[in-house]
């Protein structure tokens, strides 16, 4: 990169190509319609033509590509979940991060730093060592650990949380991550670019036709498009798709805010996180510290945030790190996660022929960017239930056969 | 701070409120015959697009039940409800 950076700087004329030329006109036909352009989005449509040589491929964004909550997670990457199935999905998930930058040919950040879930009490520690053994089972590096241990790699942390709940233990995962989410949405969007995709922003879908049972095209803004195949991939916005189609689920909206401090100098480099104290913090390459807490208590479609939100963070924060009360707090924001029951997504297949779902990702989909992609291009390209999304069907609500997650995905990130 | 203007307690935090989801209707039968599938639905499926949802909210310090009408757009109270308004008779 330095070289490259020097040849840039001594040529005349400072031209990059831009990664998303203007777009065209929209066609009137499609093979596939792909609603939100957002990391899941972008990455199926990336395996859609990579893998399965489906090019003819539109991805429509009502606002700007991973304007959404894409930009809006706090990019934390791990496998350490809780159900055989939720380990499986999101350990390949991981493994595809972890050599996306060489596929992209694009640097994503990816920051493999270890991350903590603390456990301040009994039952907690309980579902650490469950957590632990469901892992370790499926080839994943997680353990428990001891205060000792903690206090080895997060010296500054007060272990006692000022004598509110100290902390027990803590559920180690070293393959723990972050990366730079933007980079993600890009990379795959320049990738299926390249390989022929249409992308266009500013479009927003207002309804979806459908004929006997079976998807025919969609209405935008800019005019009708006839398609045959349509997926679903807008996180906060699912309800307003699936009512489009009379398609009941089970998924509410709720706020979840996080925010950032000003930058300071490198010193953590974990990702802690506590379920107890509803807390998580990373350090971003840039040297601010993101922080996050979980969703807001009631139902809303808003991405407002609010001042309770960094009062109550604060609060639990200087428990933990007391010398964080002399830094500030730079930017904070709201994205809308769309929860599921058992806090796992639902994915793949629908009632509707031709309408397929990736959905409920909930506090959980940025880690899961890749593998959803790949395995929702699978399905649409096969039009058969991928293996690994199989048990996130949206027919398991109504043959009472959930994935709970929800020990390991609630407050986890 | 987000405050609600409660017509019995007049004007509350709303940190003061916990939150208990939309009012909703059991598909009780009197002969106790529920589809399984209406029952999924009941327990599952929720009004998960934006609009005007009839919720319950617990106030704290009093220990009282509120019905409110919320738009969830707006984050906007419309009004209170009379808890009369939303009752249903249980199958004897």
């Amino acid at each position: 990169m330095p070289w490259r950076l020097l040849k840039y700087g001594l040529q005349s004329g400072h031209h990059e190509p831009r990664f998303f030329p203007e777009s065209k006109p929209l066609k009137s036909h499609y093979d596939v319609v792909i609603i939100g352009g957002g990391g899941h989005g972008m990455a199926c449509a990336y395996y859609l033509a990579k893998e399965h040589g489906i090019t003819n491929v539109a991805v429509l964004e009502q606002g700007y590509i991973g304007g959404g909550n894409t930009g809006r997670n706090t990019t934390i990457v791990r496998s350490n979940y809780l159900t055989p199935e939720g380990v499986k999905f999101y350990d390949a998930s991981v493994k595809l991060f972890e050599d996306l930058a060489d596929d992209f040919d694009l640097n994503i950040f990816y920051s493999t730093r270890g991350h903590f879930t603390l456990a301040h009490t009994d039952s907690a520690l309980r579902t650490m060592r469950w957590r632990a053994e469901v892992n370790k089972h499926y080839g994943i590096d997680s353990e428990v650990v001891d205060r000792q241990i903690i206090a080895q790699e997060v010296p500054y942390m007060d272990l006692d949380c000022a004598g509110h709940s100290p902390v027990m233990g803590a559920l180690y995962h070293a393959p723990g991550a972050v990366a730079r989410h933007d980079a993600v949405a890009w990379g795959y969007a320049r990738g299926a670019y390249q390989r022929g995709v249409e992308i266009h922003q500013k479009t927003r879908v207002t309804a979806i036709r459908t004929q006997g049972g079976r998807v025919v095209g969609v209405d935008t803004d800019r005019g009708p498009i006839q398609c045959q195949k349509v997926i679903s991939m807008v996180a906060g916005s699912t309800p307003r798709i699936t009512e489009m189609l009379g398609l009941r689920t089970p998924i509410e909206i709720f706020p979840l805010q996080a925010c950032v401090s000003e930058p300071v100098k490198p010193f953590m480099d974990t990702i802690v996180v506590s379920g107890s104290l509803h807390v998580y913090v990373s350090q971003s390459s840039r040297g601010e510290l993101v922080m996050g807490a979980s969703v807001d208590p009631s139902v809303l479609h808003s991405t407002r945030s609010s001042f309770d939100f960094v009062e109550g963070l604060a609060d639990k924060m200087l428990d933990l790190f007391p010398f964080m009360s002399r830094m500030k707090v730079m930017r904070q924001w709201a994205g809308m996660s769309d929860i599921t029951p058992d806090f796992a997504p639902i994915m793949g297949k629908t009632p509707v022929e031709g309408f397929y779902l990736d959905a409920g990702w909930g506090t959980w989909g940025f880690k899961a960017t890749p593998i959803s992609g790949k395995t929702m291009a699978w399905t649409v390209a096969n039009d058969q239930m991928h293996e690994l999304i199989q048990p996130f069907r949206y027919s398991r609500f109504a043959d009472f056969d959930l994935v709970g997650e929800k020990g390991a995905a609630s407050v986890g990130h | 701070m987000k405050l609600f203007d409660c017509p019995v307690i007049g004007r509350r935090p709303i940190s003061e409120f916990d939150y208990f989801g939309e009012v909703r209707r059991p598909p009780v039968q009197a002969d106790g015959s529920v589809a399984p599938d209406v029952w999924s639905d009941f327990v599952f499926n929720r009004a998960g697009a934006p609009g005007v949802l009839r919720e319950w909210w617990y106030h704290r310090p009093t220990g009282r039940w509120y019905v409110m009408e919320r738009d969830t757009l707006k984050d906007e109270v419309l009004r209170f409800i009379d808890i009369q308004e939303v009752r249903y008779e249980l199958p004897a």
